[in-house]
């Protein structure tokens, strides 16, 4: 037995050890910036912080939350998550319903399939889907933000692989009970697919969540902005020409505490979803990604 | 069922393919896509010879290798590497921690690196007190710039990425390890002779599909760490689409360089699926 020998021995405990560390290291980062939130603000702006706040306050939150631009950026991250994800899964699961049937039974499933696998493959690039925005005149508005993605290929892709491996005889079985499509796919295939759509819906909403990019090319009026898109400007770049500030206001928010806190509140919901559904996502992407 | 995907798609990302044709136009947004100009491939002979772009287009190439070749060898050690542990709780302890970074945003991220890597920041602080070094120029320097980003991005995705792997070696058949075992096989022989040739197939097949991204250095990631020290070094295609096309509102330009990088990416994607499937018999839907 391979295992009960000393060098294995040896290389096991040196294994556990580099694991431990470099998965410490995938959090440090974010411990150090919690640190940061909490500490007074000389060490934090002398970047004397480490691991562990230095001069315990909570003066920071106090000042990011009294700031109303911020508030108002969660509002409007919370919107479009919520519109975003419930769109955007309805879309995928309406898509790959039909799309996961035989050839025999939905005549042009290849077709259809291609068309939206095409988009996967190719795709207009920033400068032409802009202006077609502007063209809709979905300028400064929150469906700038959710309706362009609402269609992945990718997701749909993996859900029409999981409805596949749904057994045939569970739909022919309500088919004859009288159930109709919109019935058989409420009652037996949403049931089923739970991992799967879990696992979409969190990647759906973390990327709602996170994205920045199309907050800040299409809101011109920064009072709209999601809040990824607000840090992105604070935090990043610390260019606040964009956003309506008394210069002390400015001075406020570019302390080390009070951006390290503001890098915090943005990372909470995520690290509030992800625990609970990450023994959904590990099931959900293997079943959809590796086939038989 | 399928009426609000197609109508979305086709607003949403069939329409900017027929904009693509601003790419061979001087577009004037007061002119319109029918009466501006046509200049045929003049915009895609400007990229080709301004030497600005052919930099931006060889670090993309070069930033995107680095990230392939690395995102694929590091977790593919580490998921050999977590399948070896036998206790059950922490090895969903070590997987929980290191699938976190996937999730966190690159604004969230560039911030805190930017705080981290800084000429004083804790990392600088830790180098001096340990090796007594010079400040490293992390973010300020072309080259030091491209090896944080391919360092960081490898930070983030690794644990996600082992996730594939994972699954992929939790497959081998176990009647293969008793046989090697009988042979006299060590671990290290096992791992050589069954788990190496056990998951090598699920590693062409990753890897043969990266091929398709081999143009997206990870917009998200340069646009949140760079800076005007590192254009030079750190200038991706899509960045570059975007200070240009957008910033600077040379759209036509910005679309000739959009679709440069889209043709390319197609060809190249449609080359790797043919090859998976070759290979590996994989197919995507």
């Amino acid at each position: 037995m391979y295992y009960k020998s000393r060098k294995y021995r040896l290389f096991y405990i040196c294994n556990f050890a580099f694991l431990l560390v470099a998965s410490i290291a995938c959090v440090l980062p974010l411990i150090h910036i919690l640190a940061v939130s909490f500490s007074a603000k000389e060490p934090a702006n002398a970047q004397a912080v480490g691991l562990w706040p230095i001069g315990f306050n909570t003066d920071a939150y106090k000042q990011t939350f009294s700031n109303p631009n911020f508030l108002e950026s969660i509002v409007v991250s919370i919107e479009r998550v919520l519109l975003g994800t419930i769109i955007g899964m309805a879309v995928t699961i309406l898509t790959a319903y039909p799309l996961s049937k035989m050839n025999a039974r939905f005549r042009g499933r290849t077709m259809y399939t291609w068309f939206f696998v095409f988009t996967m493959l190719f795709n207009g690039g920033l400068i032409p889907t802009y202006m077609v925005i502007q063209k809709m005149h979905l300028m400064n508005s929150i469906w700038a933000l959710v309706l362009p993605g609402a269609v992945s290929a990718w997701n749909m892709v993996l859900l029409l692989n999981f409805f596949k491996t749904v057994p045939r005889e569970l739909e022919e079985a309500a088919l004859i009970d009288g159930a109709n499509h919109i019935k058989t796919l409420w009652y037996i295939y949403l049931p089923i697919s739970m991992p799967s759509l879990a696992t979409l819906s969190l990647f759906t909403m973390v990327a709602h969540w996170n994205s920045w990019f199309d907050g800040m090319i299409y809101l011109t009026d920064a009072q709209k902005w999601p809040l990824s898109t607000l840090l992105q400007t604070i935090v990043v770049t610390e260019d606040f020409s964009k956003i309506n500030m008394r210069p002390e206001d400015v001075k406020l928010i570019s302390n080390e505490t009070v951006k390290a806190s503001q890098i915090f509140i943005g990372a909470i919901p995520i690290l509030l979803v992800y625990p609970f559904l990450q023994k959904y996502f590990v099931k959900g992407m293997v079943l959809g990604a590796v086939k038989e | 069922m399928l009426v609000p995907g197609i109508v979305l798609a086709v607003v949403f990302l069939y329409l900017p393919m027929l904009g693509l044709v601003i790419a061979f136009q001087d577009f004037k947004p007061w002119l319109g896509f029918v009466h501006s100009p046509w200049v045929g491939l003049d915009h895609f002979r400007l990229m080709l010879s301004r030497e600005d772009s052919v930099q931006v287009i060889r670090n993309t190439f070069a930033i995107a290798c680095l990230k392939i070749v690395f995102g694929l060898l590091v977790p593919f050690v580490f998921a050999l590497l977590l399948n070896e542990l036998r206790h059950m709780f922490f090895k969903r302890l070590v997987q929980t921690l290191v699938y976190l970074p996937h999730f966190m945003s690159w604004v969230i991220l560039g911030g805190i690196l930017i705080n981290l890597l800084g000429n004083s920041g804790p990392v600088n602080q830790l180098l001096s007190s340990l090796f007594g070094i010079e400040p490293v120029p992390f973010l300020a320097d072309g080259d030091w710039f491209r090896f944080t980003v391919v360092v960081s991005d490898i930070w983030k995705e690794f644990g996600f990425g082992t996730i594939l792997f994972l699954a992929a070696l939790t497959a081998v058949n176990p009647s293969l390890y008793e046989a090697a075992e009988m042979d006299g096989a060590g671990r290290w022989q096992q791992t050589l002779n069954v788990t190496i040739p056990a998951v090598t197939p699920i590693v062409i097949v990753l890897g043969t599909l990266s091929l398709g991204s081999i143009l997206n250095a990870g917009f998200d990631q340069i646009f949140n760490l760079y800076n005007a020290l590192v254009y030079d070094k750190g200038d991706i295609i899509d960045t570059f689409a975007y200070r240009v096309g957008l910033l600077q509102t040379q759209f036509s330009f910005g679309a000739a360089v959009g679709m440069f990088k889209a043709l390319i990416s197609f060809v190249l994607i449609v080359v790797a699926y043919r090859m998976a499937f070759k290979f590996a018999n994989y197919r995507i839907f």
